[in-house]
């Protein structure tokens, strides 16, 4: 089964970290990638801009409108993600815990919902 | 149709679903651990049920009932994915041929997936509250409204819990295996949960009369026995399996000669079944051993003790007290207060008794908790408060279902009338 591991993380605690600990950080997610393609898990994955640079997109009355933001009112936003390869829960779960991020914010895991069984299931 | 004629159609239909009954939670294990998809392979196997209960009165139940159901549910499964069959999905399609296809080449005897499907709905990824009552309808097939009533929900929530922690098994990916032993601790406390809700649901029927309910009192010990031969160093799955077999062992002295309820201190114990006896004492000692208590050795520990009138000829309260406090302790619920209170009573007097019960104010759940009544009924007639021990009889007799154990307290609250 395909699934995504997002990565919900304090954007100002991360922008306020002093270079030390931004730099173990990267070295652990760095590690912690390369762990993941080596066990063939890996599918894709990446690291996104905070949400300051976000820029929301919604086509109305065939107007397109585009707007700054949105800024999220939580304490933590959507920092980056996975997508694995996992056999079951169980295996994402595992994947999930060894997330850096699961230490520091929280992992959010989502199964995919493949074409064919949405399909299927419509 | 002649009366002869319906007899045996009513005694075949009973014979189906009994046999139905027995496979129902062996079925959709095995169903359900090929594909995670617990809802679909009940819908199947209800078919077959269906299809059994019209069929077999007619027929005769047939030589091995758990293959002729097997083969039908699986039949209509593929039907049912036939169905929904578009071209993408064909894949699912090939692979349940796959499957059917090796199932007919191997042996007929259905290897028992249950343990593995009980982990399955005990996982963390389900939400807590519905982990017990999950175990409980697809292992032994208990209606949601059933499951409800024991769990002081509405039926409609718990259903709609129910179908949504069957969807997220299948969508989530939850596997069907046993965890390993680092991960075992909470989920084994869902699986021996929902085994010891299945045994006491079954207790509740001393007479044995309601075959349904004693079947499940089987079904809990069959579980436990289950668990313990499969996790034999787990203390907590050795405890429950224990406490189950104490109690079962009573089973012949819990009614008298006129079918009325005997309470335990007053049981005649040469009726008691030794044999179980002495191995719910094997299981408790090995359990000790493993130097780690949990709530069911200490239940079952309590259970010994009652037990141990047998040899001594009396009741050790004092040590059925200190029992109760450990339990207490690390489980406290009012349930386990009421009977710690029963057992101060029987060590240091009513008046003690009664002040612990006390202790439990206005818990809201007691009140319509029947052993809470029946308990503070019987202090209050030992210390000669009439009036409210009457009281307290009338709220017990309201809330008991069970006909020979309202006959009981009838008798004693009309012995505190004279």
């Amino acid at each position: 089964m395909r699934y995504m591991i997002l990565i919900y993380a304090d954007e100002a605690a991360m922008a306020n970290a002093p270079a030390e600990a931004t730099y173990q950080m990267s070295a652990a997610y760095g590690a912690y990638t390369e762990a993941l393609k080596k066990s063939g898990a890996w599918l894709a994955g990446d690291r996104l801009r905070p949400s300051q640079v976000t820029t929301s997109v919604r086509v109305a009355g065939g107007k397109t409108n585009v707007l700054d933001g949105p800024y999220a009112d939580t304490k933590e936003q959507l920092a980056g993600f996975y997508m694995i390869e996992a056999a079951d829960a169980d295996a994402a779960i595992a994947w999930a815990a060894r997330c850096p991020a699961a230490s520091a914010g929280t992992v959010e895991l989502r199964p995919i919902w493949e074409l064919t069984e949405y399909l299927s299931e419509k | 149709m002649d009366s002869r004629s319906e007899i045996a159609r009513a005694a075949a239909e009973a014979a189906a679903e009994a046999a139905a009954r027995q496979s129902y939670g062996k079925l959709v294990a095995w169903l359900a651990a090929r594909t995670r998809d617990v809802a679909a392979a009940e819908d199947a196997l209800a078919d077959a049920f269906a299809a059994a209960l019209e069929r077999w009165p007619r027929t005769g139940v047939p030589e091995k009932p758990e293959a002729w159901l097997l083969a039908v549910a699986r039949r209509r499964r593929v039907d049912a994915v036939r169905r929904r069959l578009t071209s993408q999905a064909g894949r699912e399609h090939l692979k349940l041929i796959a499957e059917e296809a090796e199932a007919r080449m191997t042996d007929e005897d259905l290897p028992d997936e249950r343990l593995r499907l009980m982990f399955a709905c005990a996982h963390p990824a389900i939400e807590a509250s519905v982990r017990s009552p999950l175990i409980l309808q697809t292992v032994l097939g208990f209606d949601a409204a059933t499951i409800a009533s024991a769990f002081l929900v509405s039926p409609a929530t718990m259903g709609q819990r129910l179908v949504r922690a069957k969807t997220r098994i299948r969508e989530t990916g939850i596997p069907f295996r046993v965890p390993e032993r680092a991960e075992l601790g909470e989920r084994l406390d869902a699986v021996l949960e929902a085994i010891y809700a299945a045994f006491a649901e079954g207790w509740s029927d001393p007479a044995g009369t309601e075959t349904r309910r004693r079947n499940l009192a089987t079904e809990g010990i069959w579980l436990g026995r289950l668990v313990a031969s499969l996790l034999p160093e787990e203390p907590e799955a050795l405890g429950l399996l224990s406490l189950m077999l104490f109690a079962e062992a009573r089973r012949a002295a819990r009614r008298d000669a006129a079918g009325d309820y005997v309470p335990l201190a007053e049981q005649d114990y040469t009726l008691w079944d030794r044999a179980l006896v002495d191995e719910a004492e094997a299981l408790l000692g090995h359990a000790a051993t493993m130097g780690v208590i949990g709530r069911y050795q200490l239940e079952a520990a309590v259970q010994s003790a009652h037990a141990a009138r047998r040899l001594t000829g009396r009741t050790d309260w004092v040590a059925i007290r200190e029992l109760y406090d450990a339990l207490l302790s690390i489980a406290g619920s009012p349930v386990v207060a009421i009977n710690r209170a029963v057992a101060i009573a029987e060590a240091e007097g009513a008046v003690a008794g009664l002040a612990a019960l006390y202790v439990l104010g206005d818990d809201k759940r007691l009140d319509d908790y029947q052993p809470y009544w029946a308990a503070r009924a019987g202090l209050l007639a030992r210390l000669g408060q009439v009036p409210h021990a009457i009281e307290a009889y009338d709220r017990a007799i309201g809330l008991e279902r069970d006909p020979a154990v309202r006959r009981f307290l009838q008798g004693k609250r009309a012995v505190l009338r004279n």
